[in-house]
């Protein structure tokens, strides 16, 4: 049926490049869910047969220390001119950004081209200066999650499993989680915009899920960046996340989405901490809500072993997930090293349940 | 008191583009996560700022006040006459480090420990965060999963399929010298390498006044910033 919501976040449409993309890594994500970016490389080339361009010379956009105060908007913008000229000399046009933060800063850096065409003209010279580069603007930039997005239909296609709950034939409830600078910056840029994003829901709908919404599924995870840099200030980070977690709890979710790298990190590791701190849980029987990326969830539908995707890195364990899908997975190999050896298996959290 | 503040802040695009005209609604304040949690009011700061008054201007520079933004740009999304109070505070945090009103705040001096953790890894591995230099010690919130990883990385990062200590594509890999070089002409060219210069030097004028050892690194005035 349809609601007013649906048409709200169908008039927040945009182009998403068919193929041939550029992929410009995350910081965030290439250290907390290290086998992530891969995943998505893989499932784009092999399950669904695109040509994705991953670059040796690309670094940081610099985004996050942008963020938190200590580099100029001139720096930045020449670091993302960087970017954009590796992707001309790779002959690209697709520019497809992991990171939220940097497809809010792409995305920040073009619109302020556009107003103030004086910046642009700077960061050009400036580039030339200090690279010898120039540079064309992308002709299309998206986010990673609006490439999974566009082909959800072919990913369900093929998946093995769907998101539904095997022991009692339910759909699996979803909670998804937008990064703020995914549509709060330029809603026009989001699928569905700010208010009703459906870059991640249109995931949960068309896998068989059911979306939970509830009254604080807009609010940030509280990255804050410099508030969660500093030790002294990370207070403000694992409140706004717990704000969350107690306001989703009654909706009893099975599992949490994110598109963001590091809002996927902190609604990991702050249920951690919760626990240890408060001894509060917010899954069943003392774990806690599994948290995914869009990938690692399509990822397991598509019947990847979950620990060859990375999913033991997380600090939420994941098998009370696995198990609802119906996922087989062999527990002996969590923790193995490179070659099958015994590297020990991490330390259990005094109150968080681990597997 | 200090001269010609509002000239240099209105040079900054961020703030000509984050303040157009408030009526103090405070639709801001009312959607902002640190206001939630701290005392922190966007409403207030961009109604001192559109008052034009110097010497607001510099309190406000001197103030922790600027500092409590996370940056999450929620206000960018609600504001009904297009104001973005966390551009303006980008460029007050900008021209309170240019001017070294920072080092007045607790929060302002920070800054600096924020520069010698992820600014300084820009420079170095190309990133802002690096595994080798995320400990539980600093970030005890990584937890016991974080912890084996990390003590075994070697061995998980090559069973993940990274590019772990190796020079080619992939996750982790080692960003080559001819990378960096590029970050380091870009921040020479554009006053990324002067800003750090600028929190360096200020910073440590104010670890001389407060008696703590100021060196580099991971100093005790770091350790003083990060921690307290």
């Amino acid at each position: 049926m349809k609601t007013r919501k649906n048409e709200i976040w169908a008039a927040y449409q945009k182009e998403i490049a068919d193929d041939h993309y550029y992929f410009a890594r995350s910081c965030i994500r290439q250290n907390f869910f290290p086998a992530a970016e891969n995943l998505y490389i893989n499932i784009l080339r092999n399950d669904l047969g695109k040509d994705i361009f991953d670059d040796a010379r690309q670094t940081t956009c610099t985004g996050i220390a942008y963020h938190s105060g200590i580099i100029p908007f001139e720096t930045i913008m020449t670091v993302v001119a960087r970017q954009f000229s590796l992707m001309n000399e790779a002959g690209y046009e697709n520019f497809v950004a992991s990171c939220v933060t940097s497809f809010g800063i792409y995305v920040e850096v073009m619109d302020t081209w556009k107003h103030f065409p004086e910046t642009e003209q700077k960061t050009r010279y400036a580039l030339k200066r200090a690279t010898g580069k120039a540079f064309e603007i992308p002709k299309n930039l998206v986010h990673a999650s609006d490439v999974i997005y566009k082909f959800r239909k072919e990913i369900a296609a093929k998946a093995k499993f769907r998101l539904i709950n095997q022991n009692t034939g339910e759909p699996i409830k979803v909670v998804d989680h937008i990064g703020c600078h995914y549509a709060k910056i330029f809603p026009q840029e989001g699928i569905g915009g700010a208010e009703y994003p459906y870059v991640l829901a249109g995931l949960i709908d068309d896998w068989g899920g059911k979306q939970i919404d509830y009254p604080e599924r807009r609010h940030c995870c509280g990255f804050g960046f410099r508030q969660y840099l500093l030790k002294s200030n990370r207070g403000y980070s694992v409140s706004n996340s717990k704000k969350k977690f107690d306001s989703m709890q009654p909706f009893k979710p099975d599992l949490i989405i994110a598109n963001c790298p590091g809002c996927t990190f902190f609604l990991d590791r702050w249920q951690y901490v919760i626990a240890e701190m408060e001894g509060k849980t917010y899954g069943e029987d003392g774990y806690g809500i599994p948290v995914l990326t869009y990938e690692e969830l399509a990822g397991l539908l598509l019947g990847y072993d979950p620990w060859d995707i990375g999913l033991q890195t997380h600090q939420v364990t994941v098998e009370p997930l696995l198990d609802k899908l119906g996922v087989v997975y062999d527990p002996e190999k969590k923790y193995k090293g490179r070659n099958g050896e015994d590297i020990g298996i991490p330390e259990k959290p005094q109150v968080l349940k681990c597997c | 008191m200090m001269k010609d503040l509002y000239k240099e802040l209105e040079k900054d695009v961020r703030y000509i583009e984050g303040l157009k005209s408030c009526f103090n609604c405070g639709v801001c304040t009312a959607i902002c996560p640190a206001a939630e949690v701290s005392d922190y009011d966007p409403r207030v700061v961009v109604d001192t700022v559109q008052k034009r008054d110097e010497s607001e201007l510099e309190k406000l520079l001197k103030s922790d006040t600027i500092w409590m933004c996370g940056e999450c740009l929620s206000c960018k999304t609600r504001c009904p006459r297009g104001n973005t109070p966390g551009y303006i505070i980008q460029a007050l945090r900008a021209l309170s480090i240019e001017t070294g009103l920072f080092i007045e705040s607790q929060q302002g001096r920070k800054q600096l420990a924020v520069k010698r953790t992820v600014g300084e890894h820009i420079l170095k591995y190309g990133y802002c965060v690096f595994i080798d230099e995320v400990d539980t010690e600093m970030y005890p919130e990584q937890g016991p999963v974080w912890e084996w990883l990390r003590k075994n990385r070697a061995s998980m990062l090559e069973r993940l399929g990274t590019s772990y200590n190796k020079e080619q594509s992939g996750t982790l890999r080692n960003i080559s010298q001819e990378s960096l070089n590029d970050l380091k002409k870009i921040f020479d060219e554009t006053g990324g390498t002067q800003r750090f210069e600028k929190i360096e030097k200020y910073s440590s004028v104010k670890a001389k006044e407060l008696n703590i050892d100021f060196k580099e690194g991971k100093d005790d005035y770091f350790k003083h910033l990060y921690n307290e």
